[in-house]
């Protein structure tokens, strides 16, 4: 730290300078060498790679969605004692949103947009 | 994965995920069980990891500290395509999020350790605390606004009484889906290895030396299943990490 200001700064702006050009030496080494992977065209999606795991993935939503409406329907039910109104409506309502959940994962990127 | 056990000729599947007491006399006494010995170790595997690989804050860091930058690097890059800059704030909680589900799925890989991540009622616990972040983080940030997320602008008036419960709906099965994906998955994964070790175990019981010969058979598939568990491991923790922070991100930008 015995170094007076502007001495301070110079060195600083060299360090800066080779390390910028360390990096773009690098990455010009690394694609001659072929080591750097494409970026891949799913990123910022969270669709899984296979087909396996996007099956499972799907079912559930549905059946979460059509879980979570039972569950909501036939409590209602046992409190209002109206049972099986509010449960009917809630597994079409369910239904729905288990679809929409769906639509949401695979859909076009603007509905997408929402998750 | 639990002790292999074949009682007789039916398949102990779901014996492994039976919760014992752990710790002896005073397990028994406090209720600790041998899923809470398994999450204290991971705390403690993580904690180790952290602490030993950082220690040597080397420039040129050894594999070890390699290991810890990219791990750091990793859910930190994560938080912030997903959610964007506020992403910075929630990077703790999703990196403990992350790290503790994954070192809990691949300690449960270990013979005679237990998988925490195969009960529902801890995946869900993870999944209602997500959920009950991204709501309040939602209603300090928007305000009561926060409920016009139940209905997107540009859908007609007429809708809304069908709309918004949909929405709801939607967004109240977000924890289930959470939960459900990864207690699932870790469930199936075990309960895989110990049916075809079990086979292993009634071929030789059945058909003698001719049995250890057709044994190898399975052997291979849990060979392979081995390989196939340790990518899910890692797959499940990435998309309960990813999934909260797409949920972050609504809940900052409330599109």
């Amino acid at each position: 730290m015995g170094k007076d200001q502007a001495g301070g700064d110079q060195a600083e702006g060299d360090r800066e300078r080779g390390a910028a050009s360390f990096e773009a030496r690098l990455a010009a080494a690394r694609g001659r060498q072929g080591l750097d992977r494409p970026v891949a065209a799913s990123r910022g999606t969270d669709l899984p790679a296979n087909a396996l795991a996007l099956g499972l993935r799907v079912g559930v939503e549905l059946a979460s969605a059509l879980a979570v409406a039972v569950a909501i329907g036939y409590g209602l039910d046992r409190w209002l004692h109206t049972r099986p109104l509010f449960l009917a409506v809630f597994v079409l309502l369910g239904g729905a949103a288990g679809v929409m959940n769906v639509w949401r994962l695979v859909g076009p990127r603007a509905a997408r947009g929402r998750r | 994965m639990a002790v292999l056990a074949a009682e007789g000729s039916a398949i102990d599947a779901l014996g492994q995920f039976r919760l014992a007491h752990g710790l002896g006399e005073i397990g028994g006494a406090v209720n600790f069980t041998n899923a809470n010995e398994i999450m204290l170790l991971a705390g403690a595997v993580l904690l180790g990891l952290l602490y030993f690989g950082m220690k040597p804050r080397a420039i040129v860091p050894g594999r070890l500290q390699a290991l810890v930058e990219y791990l750091h690097d990793f859910i930190y890059n994560m938080c912030l395509d997903q959610i964007g800059e506020e992403g910075k704030r929630f990077f703790p909680f999703i990196f403990t999020l992350f790290t503790f589900i994954l070192i809990g799925n691949l300690l449960g890989l270990f013979p005679y350790f237990f998988t925490f991540t195969s009960h529902i009622m801890v995946t869900g616990a993870l999944a209602i605390l997500v959920i009950v972040l991204v709501t309040l983080v939602a209603l300090r940030i928007h305000g009561l606004r926060f409920f016009t997320y139940f209905f997107p602008a540009g859908v007609p008036k007429l809708l809304a009484p069908l709309i918004i419960p949909i929405e709801i709906l939607s967004y109240l099965s977000r924890p289930v889906s959470l939960s459900i994906r990864l207690f699932a998955n870790m469930t199936a994964g075990h309960v895989m290895f110990e049916v075809f070790a079990s086979f292993m175990i009634m071929l030789v019981g059945a058909l003698g030396a001719f049995g250890y010969v057709l044994a190898v058979a399975p052997l291979a598939i849990n060979i392979a299943l081995m390989g196939f568990e340790i990518l899910v491991a890692f797959l499940q923790a990435y998309v309960f990490a990813i999934l909260t922070c797409i949920y972050l991100h609504d809940a900052v930008h409330l599109h």
